[in-house]
């Protein structure tokens, strides 16, 4: 398929894209790399007049250490995620998890804050950003504000970014002296997430002391495992017991049903990935 | 691991020659047909009808048709006689044919089906005209369902029929009830063939255009069969087959798929006639996943009755074939061509074989790799596996036990085909050895013992099937429509070079470079300068074009005929020149000598010369070099081989991985050993999607779930282990040059060893099948089932 006509916008800094969007009025779409949105455009699911092009941005661009945390530009492709020094000696979880990511030729293209705006249920880097908490820049007419990730994925390829506003970067913590592991489960090496968990534990003499676990389409959003981060602490970091918080895996999750996994299929690996992605992010 | 073979012996045959076409096929240096633009094209796009069965009830073009850029819209008010395609195997007397309008004009068959085209100056301007058609649909209910299509009351894809069965055939061979009778253990299942899409890189396209001041219209389109679709371009249109040119560039990749006339085709031909300016048409990835043909989809009901011993008695096999909505070019014998096939390789006193062509609401079925064979062998190589279960026997033994032994050939089987050569004896043991075989039943041993959350299983397909298509009298018996014959011209040039004109129709084949090593063999010519044209009737007029494996093993020979008659006139031509009788003289390697005084010579090329230039030639001679050559094949040909697969199934999740796959093929004589090895890696990875990967999903009201490559998953290099094939060579007894067939073996074979080798898996959890795909969630169930008492 080919899409239909759009005026294309070539944005140089954060502020003439917020300009763009303004002038476009509700028609209009920030275009990243283009590798969920050109596919939308192409089987014409949604026809845009204006596409606002920010992946020239240089703030947009680039990978800035905060100290405790870094600030990963909104543009910055997986790619890079997957092969940036410091997010791989600070947030590997998020390094890994890019590396999962479709296909080379789509980690190229496609870019982290593309991943979290796109919000497909299905998507891995979203995952990451909700169990680590991370926080979310976007301009807008109004300035900048900052949402936590518990707020910014609000429903099915819905996020807390307005139609006149930009998604700048993610803000993400380090996470010094913890273990983290991304289990993606699905059947081919493109094919999307039947069920992805993130996990991260902090492992102290023997036990679980701190956890962040967030699991991928099981849910309109990115869903936090709550109940079984507290199960874990204060736990011991053994197979069984993580096997054991594990089966908390399914409170919160409403999966659907499609045509690789039915709703009760999901439920049922969410229980067993969400153990082996403790256990592997707990080094066992 | 590859085989490949360097010859000392100065043949090309048998040499692993790099494909002299691969050049401009990977560097895209070539014409596609989507790359063709001529001045003056219209684009046409259609408009697909967005439900399975409903009656068209008001259709308003009018917007469309005053929407920048647009030519004309049609309808199928426009065309109500026009067909869109057309069956070319109607396989009883009674079969009821559906045919395809090449636009709905009443009512829509398939989610898919043409309701209107538009024809405009950018093909981006046709498509955006049609979302301003208008239609309105009267909904009737979808027949999805096979089994409840066959129903008394069930509602009829076609009304005028009464039913939705399209045919049933049965063939008893021997007696089965006799059979079963004497039988110890009876063994019933039912497989799915799941349906499947096929996937060619290039989609459909097609370019139509009427050539300057004369008649002709010339047709560019990505086809597996331009001689076929010229006459049957001629037969639908009604236009004069001498003004009809049928030209295949460069094809990428077919599968059964472009083995096929389709309704855009025609439309572009007509209105290219009836416009006088050329019309364009590409399909997009979405739109061929709805509109091109589909492949599978059988339910097959399989009986095997055995003593205790071991010995196969007879098989019974009853299967349903869903048509989809229309019959296209070989829609109903598509699963005939698996019927002689059921018995594999395996001595048997009976096989009764029914099948039941069903109408559905669903994208018309035909042709996909292999072709009622992969059927055939998927239901006789799991049943075996199934018997070998009941009896407690180990199944390679069992195969042993019933298979036609080395010395037993030539082997008239139950189906009454005569099996030339086989050795599966050597194909087995090779496989086994390669495979680890012993090691692996240790280890799958272990597994089992320990508990171990992932098991092991392993997973046998030994098959043979019979490809090259076909006596041209067998066809005929069958009620094909057409011939099986293929035709080869050789020129050779005044400079001694070489014009090959075949008409087979390679879509990845090789066949330029193969067909180059035959002929350099047989006159002496070096490849390089051996030109192969094909595809094209205004250069290559006479063929039967490429499927069925048919290419090398019926158009090989035409290829050898051709050649030695090239041969043959060049030695009088030699004889003459060098003035001794032609018994006198010996040629080798293109050159032409006189026995017992090789000084005295000549070659191949000087003769070509002198062949041209006519001044000294014998009396009864007509000048220049070539020879030509129509053969029909004395019969089938039969490949055969062992393919093991090693299966892990993580029973907590269902997920299946594939760990080592052994495919020991026996193709015959080798033209080309590298041609053979990708041949069989790309077929492989075909079947083992079947396997794993792929499946056509509709849901209640005819939709095609699986519409997009998100949903319809086909496997890459990275979801796959690297192969390790070797060769058996048996050679045809039945084919000059030894061949056999090998571009469907692959996925013939595969299918059933990864489905085996997942049950075997799964067998102490008491799962006896798995449906197809394996996917996690289809293994997940069937271990479930099992373990709630019911077998899967």
């Amino acid at each position: 398929m080919i899409p239909s006509a759009f005026d294309y916008v070539k944005a140089a800094t954060v502020d003439e894209a917020v300009a763009a969007l303004a002038e476009a009025g509700e028609d209009a779409k920030v275009l990243g790399g283009g590798q969920s949105l050109l596919p939308v455009l192409r089987l014409r699911l949604n026809a845009p007049t204006v596409l606002v092009d920010v992946s020239g941005i240089d703030e947009m661009r680039s990978v800035a250490d905060e100290g405790g945390s870094l600030l990963i530009g909104a543009a910055v492709t997986t790619y890079e995620v997957m092969n940036d020094a410091g997010i791989k000696a600070s947030v590997p979880l998020l390094a890994q998890t890019a590396g999962l990511v479709a296909d080379p030729a789509i980690r190229h293209r496609g870019t982290f804050g593309g991943s979290c705006t796109h919000a497909d249920p299905a998507g891995d880097l979203p995952t990451v950003a909700r169990a680590l908490d991370a926080e979310f820049v976007i301009a807008g007419p109004g300035g900048r504000r900052t949402v936590g990730a518990s707020d910014f994925f609000v429903d099915y390829f819905t996020t807390a970014v307005g139609p006149d506003e930009v998604l700048v970067g993610v803000r993400v913590p380090k996470l010094d002296g913890w273990g983290a592991h991304y289990e993606k489960f699905h059947r081919t090496a493109q094919a999307w997430a039947i069920v992805g968990v993130a996990a991260a534990v902090k492992v102290e003499g023997g036990s679980i002391t701190g956890a962040r676990i967030a699991l991928t389409n099981v849910g309109p959003t990115p869903v936090r495992a709550s109940s079984v981060e507290a199960a874990l602490v204060g736990g011991p970091a053994t197979v069984e017991a993580i096997t054991a918080a594990a089966q908390n895996a399914a409170d919160g999750t409403s999966p659907t049903s499609d045509t690789h996994a039915a709703a009760d299929f999901r439920t049922h690996l969410a229980k067993v990935l969400t153990g082996r992605a403790v256990a592997k992010a707990a080094g066992l | 691991m590859t085989s490949t073979v360097e010859r000392t012996d100065g043949a090309a045959i048998g040499r692993s020659d790099r494909r002299k076409e691969d050049g401009r096929l990977l560097t895209g240096r070539t014409n596609w047909t989507d790359n063709i633009q001529l001045p003056g094209t219209l684009h046409m796009a259609t408009l697909r009808s967005s439900v399975a069965h409903a009656r068209i009830t008001r259709i308003d073009t009018s917007a469309a048709a005053a929407a920048e850029g647009v030519f004309a819209v049609y309808t199928g008010a426009d065309f109500p006689d026009l067909l869109g395609t057309t069956c070319v195997w109607p396989v009883t007397d009674d079969i009821k044919t559906a045919t395809m309008p090449a636009i709905c004009s009443d009512k829509v068959s398939f989610a898919g089906d043409v309701v209107a085209i538009v024809l405009a100056t950018e093909k981006y301007l046709a498509v955006d005209a049609l979302d301003l058609i208008d239609v309105d649909y009267e909904p009737l209910p979808a027949v999805v369902d096979m089994e409840k299509a066959l129903e008394a009351g069930s509602t009829n894809v076609h009304e005028d029929f009464g039913t939705n069965q399209c045919f049933t055939m049965n063939v008893p061979w021997g007696d089965y009830a006799a059979a079963k009778a004497k039988a110890d253990v009876v063994v019933t299942r039912r497989f799915i063939n799941q349906r499947l899409i096929p996937s060619p890189m290039e989609p459909r396209s097609v370019v139509a255009a009427p050539m300057g001041m004369s008649d002709e219209i010339t047709i560019w389109t990505s086809t597996q069969i331009p001689h076929v679709l010229r006459v049957l371009l001629a037969l639908l249109t009604g236009i004069n087959e001498n003004n009809l040119r049928v030209v295949a560039p460069d094809v990428g990749g077919g599968f059964g798929a472009k083995l096929q006339i389709n309704r855009e085709e025609v439309l572009s031909v007509v209105l290219a006639k009836k416009l006088g300016r050329p019309i364009k048409w590409t399909e997009g990835r979405s739109e061929h996943m709805v509109s091109t043909h589909h492949g599978r989809d059988q339910i097959q009901d399989i009986e095997i009755a055995a003593t205790s011993d071991g010995t196969i008695l007879g098989l019974k096999v009853d299967l349903k074939a869903d048509m989809g909505a229309y019959l296209q070019i070989i829609t109903p014998g598509t699963p005939l061509l698996g019927m002689f096939m059921y018995s594999g390789i395996y001595k048997m006193d009976a096989l009764d074989f029914t099948c039941t062509g069903v109408y559905t609401n669903k994208t018309p079925t035909d042709a996909y790799r292999g072709a009622g064979r992969p059927e055939a062998t998927y239901a006789i190589e799991r049943i075996v596996d199934e018997l070998a279960h009941e009896l407690g026997m180990e199944p390679l033994e069992l195969r042993k036990k019933n298979w036609i032994k080395h010395e037993e050939f030539p082997y008239t089987q139950i189906a009454g085909l005569t099996y030339d050569t086989g050795n599966y004896e050597a194909a087995t043991a090779r496989a086994v050895e390669l495979f680890g075989y012993d090691e692996l039943r240790a280890e799958q041993a272990a597994r089992r013992a320990s508990g171990d959350k992932v098991q092991l299983g392993i997973g046998i397909s030994t098959f043979t099937e019979m490809c090259g298509l076909a006596p041209s009298r067998t066809l005929g018996a069958l009620k094909y429509a057409a011939g099986g014959w293929e035709h080869c011209t050789i020129r050779v040039t005044p400079t001694g070079k070489v014009e090959l004109v075949t008409g087979t129709s390679p879509h990845g084949q090789g066949h330029e470079t193969a067909w180059s090593q035959i002929a350099s063999d047989i006159i002496g010519i070096p490849v390089e300068d051996i030109e192969v044209v094909h595809g094209d009737t205004g250069r290559a007029p006479y063929g039967m074009d490429t499927y069925g494996s048919r290419s090398l093993a019926v158009g090989g020979q035409a290829i050898k005929a051709a050649g030695e008659r090239v041969v043959e006139k060049a030695r009088l031509m030699a004889a003459h020149q060098l003035e001794v009788s032609p018994d006198d003289i010996e040629f080798s390697h293109g050159t032409f000598s006189v026995k017992g005084d090789p000084e005295k010579s000549t070659t191949i090329q000087a003769v070509a010369w002198a062949a041209f230039t006519a001044h000294n030639i014998p009396d009864d001679m007509e000048p220049m070099l070539a020879g030509e050559s129509t053969v029909d094949p004395q019969d089938f040909s039969y490949p055969h081989g062992t393919h093991l697969a090693a299966m892990e199934v993580d029973t907590e999740t269902g997920m299946v991985t594939l760990r080592k796959y052994v495919a020991v093929d026996d193709c015959g004589v080798q033209v080309n050993p590298m041609i053979v090895e990708g041949q069989v890696h790309g077929g492989l990875a075909q079947g083992i999607a079947q396997a794993m990967f792929e499946g056509a999903l509709y849901d209640a009201d005819g939709n095609l779930l699986t519409a997009s490559m998100g949903e319809y998953l086909l496997p890459s290099a990275s979801d796959l282990p690297s192969f390790i094939t070797d060769r058996t060579v048996t050679p045809s007894t039945t084919h000059p040059l030894g061949t056999k067939g090998i571009g469907e073996a692959g996925t013939i074979a595969s299918t059933p060893a990864i489905i085996n080798g997942v049950v075997d898996a799964l067998r102490p959890l008491g799962v006896n099948d798995v449906f197809m795909p394996a996917s996690p969630q289809n293994v997940w169930r069937a271990i479930q089932t099992a373990q709630n008492g019911g077998a899967a």
